[in-house]
């Protein structure tokens, strides 16, 4: 598990918008890469890019080349759905889904792709993905009761089991705390933690401290203007990035000094 | 508000009026109207003063019943609105007013259905619920029959056991039509449609379809069974089903889409991302979901098309006797039982049996409609979204 994925002069479009430009980045397996930048930059669209889930927005498409272990995600025989069962990913709200018990929604992944399952199989799955997703001790006496019965961060944590159930290669995270409180926060960094050594971890996040606190390495979004597209204007080791920026603008977000 | 309130601890109260006060002194022009609490104790007498009014029009000076309403229900309104005037303000006199014309409203919708509802059962509860009723059909009963059983020389006799039947067929082959195609045009409309111009169209024609009379739909399926099985063996069950198709489609379409619009959108997305195609995600999270409301819908769709009289007048004609094949032969439903049985009695000089058999008809098509919307209610809660810890 956890691959190397290449960036490499990746152009974003929403119909005739033009998102974000001109991306080059390589994110390391086994490690956790983060983006910040200002709202409305393009990191969340260039994270849905990673797995192909922006062109489930109406006109989404790019120009460039992804490649996951070397093999480019948007090669002419490669089908969307599979990317995404290798690359998985974890929404800013937790979405459990209403209709489906704790257990449900962690197997809904393995179970809605029609894959057989024994009985057996699927508690040990099911145990596995929660322990892996710090769940485990907190709803093992409620697998059955359903999944919107859960607090926000406990939501959140069961999205990513569910996330982690099918074994992807790669765990996105767009805002995954930004709807949750600083304790959940704080369990879901320490997750987070845990992750990286089996994954690969990509994280979107408008918490600096949250991307100083669990990332190895930090890409700077900004735009230079509202219309105009998003772009990627620094990434480095994180610890370069928070205490000695190379450019100018990174610096200044940083540091507050923006708008 | 009008209800009486718990003075707050003084200073606290004193120092937030006086916090408003100054603010609203601020707008130049406004001067707040003055509120005092006041209870519904005088809008009740009143109201009963009302009451005792409308009688003593009615009964002492012979107005008509409509119009000592009205009047006793307008010098309520007038006192009402001065009495509390006097006692609260002009905010609070207004309150009482609007309070009384949305009660008012209220009534006037109720009236009617109670009224309906009572009527039917009245009339229709003696018949209804006879088992001979029930299990006979109107074959070989003549109006021979009638006029002896209006002299007391012989049993009542001829049911509805095959417009009950007719009824349960026809609505049953129609839902299987039209649940389908309706389903799959909302999930067109609302997963793959979008707003490009197949869909804009299909929304377009829909529209158009909810508003066709229903008399022009069974006239369109009767012309439809003329040309595929000749004039004289056009109607049948299947010939009313398809009318009542068009009928129903339309709203069965309009009723899944909302229900399916209103499923989050992170759902999707996030069954997407777990790798899930699309048709899977359509039929593994999104139907699921919107479950309960589309089956509310489709209820309601179903209780919309029961009582269609007029198109099925024209499509399946109309049988005296059991007939189960609905792809042969004229049929009969409930509600063109109680129309014929209604203006065409079997016996003209004693109509009574046969509209004493309208209403029974009619009674027992008001609870098959009961029925259908407390099963929708089940069903709704067996596929709700789970709650609970």
């Amino acid at each position: 598990m956890s691959k190397r994925i290449d960036v490499k002069d990746l152009d974003i479009y929403y119909g005739d918008f033009h998102a974000v430009k001109d991306v080059t980045m390589t994110i390391e397996p086994r490690s956790v890469t983060a983006f910040i930048g200002p709202s409305g930059c393009g990191k969340s669209t260039f994270l849905r890019t990673l797995n192909r889930m922006h062109e489930v927005i109406p006109g989404g498409r790019v120009d460039g080349e992804v490649l996951m272990d070397g093999e480019n995600l948007y090669g002419r025989n490669v089908d969307p759905v599979d990317v995404r069962r290798q690359v998985g990913m974890v929404f800013q709200r937790p979405n459990p889904f209403p209709t489906m018990s704790i257990k449900e929604n962690v197997l809904a992944g393995v179970r809605l792709n029609s894959r057989r399952l024994s009985s057996a199989a699927a508690d040990e799955l099911a145990e596995k993905a929660l322990r892996g997703a710090n769940l485990w001790n907190e709803v093992k006496d409620r697998l059955d009761k359903p999944g919107s019965g859960l607090s926000g961060g406990q939501q959140q944590r069961l999205c990513i089991a569910r996330a982690i159930a099918i074994q992807p290669e790669v765990l996105l995270m767009d805002e995954p705390c930004s709807a949750l409180d600083p304790i959940s926060t704080l369990a879901i960094e320490d997750l987070i933690n845990d992750l990286k050594a089996d994954y690969t971890v990509v994280i979107v996040t408008h918490n600096m401290q949250q991307a100083a606190r669990v990332s190895d390495r930090t890409g700077f979004f900004n735009l230079e203007a509202t219309g105009r597209p998003g772009e990627l204007v620094e990434f480095d080791t994180t610890q370069a990035i928070f205490n000695n920026p190379s450019q100018r603008a990174t610096e200044d977000y940083i540091s507050g000094r923006f708008g | 508000m009008t209800t009486q309130l718990t003075p707050a601890p003084e200073d606290q109260r004193s120092r937030t009026s006086g916090l408003r006060r100054a603010r609203m002194d601020d707008i130049p022009g406004l001067v707040p109207s003055k509120v005092r609490p006041t209870t519904h104790r005088p809008a009740l007498l009143l109201a009963v003063g009302a009451a005792v009014l409308a009688l003593v029009l009615r009964l002492a000076l012979d107005v008509h019943v409509a119009a000592a309403l009205a009047a006793a229900f307008v010098a309520y309104l007038l006192v009402v609105y001065a009495v509390y005037r006097a006692l609260g303000g002009p905010r609070v006199a207004l309150d009482q007013l609007m309070r009384a014309l949305v009660y008012f409203a209220f009534v006037l919708a109720v009236v009617p259905l109670v009224s309906l509802l009572w009527t039917v059962v009245a009339q229709g509860a003696a018949r209804a619920f006879d088992p001979d009723f029930l299990t006979q059909t109107m074959n070989g009963v003549t109006g021979l029959h009638d006029q002896q059983y209006a002299e007391g020389t012989g049993p009542f006799i001829g049911g509805a056991y095959h417009a009950i039947v007719g009824t349960l067929i026809i609505t049953g082959l129609a839902t299987v039509i039209s649940v389908p195609i309706g389903m799959f045009t909302a999930i067109y409309l609302v997963e793959y449609g979008g707003t490009n111009r197949l869909s804009r169209w299909i929304r377009f024609l829909v529209d158009v379809m909810t508003g066709i009379p229903s008399i022009v739909a069974g006239l369109f399926a009767f012309a439809l069974f003329v040309q595929i099985m000749g004039p004289r063996d056009a109607k049948m069950g299947i010939a009313g089903a398809v009318a009542l198709c068009v009928l129903m489609i339309p709203t069965v379409v309009r009723n899944s889409e909302e229900m399916l619009r209103i499923v989050p959108n992170e759902l999707r997305e996030a069954s997407l991302a777990l790798g899930v195609p699309k048709w899977r995600t359509i039929a593994k999270v999104v139907l699921p979901t919107a479950a309960s409301g589309l089956a509310s819908g489709i209820t309601l769709a179903i209780a919309r098309i029961i009582g269609e009289t007029a198109p099925l007048l024209v499509a399946i004609g109309y049988a005296r006797g059991l007939n189960l094949n609905a792809f042969e032969g004229p049929m009969n439903t409930l509600a063109v039982y109680a129309y014929f049985m209604f203006t065409k009695p079997l016996s003209p000089a004693v109509a009574a049996p046969s509209v004493e058999r309208a209403w029974a008809a009619a009674l027992l098509l008001v609870l098959i409609v009961i029925a259908l919307n407390l099963l929708a209610r089940l069903v709704a809660r067996l596929f709700a979204p789970k709650t609970g810890r």
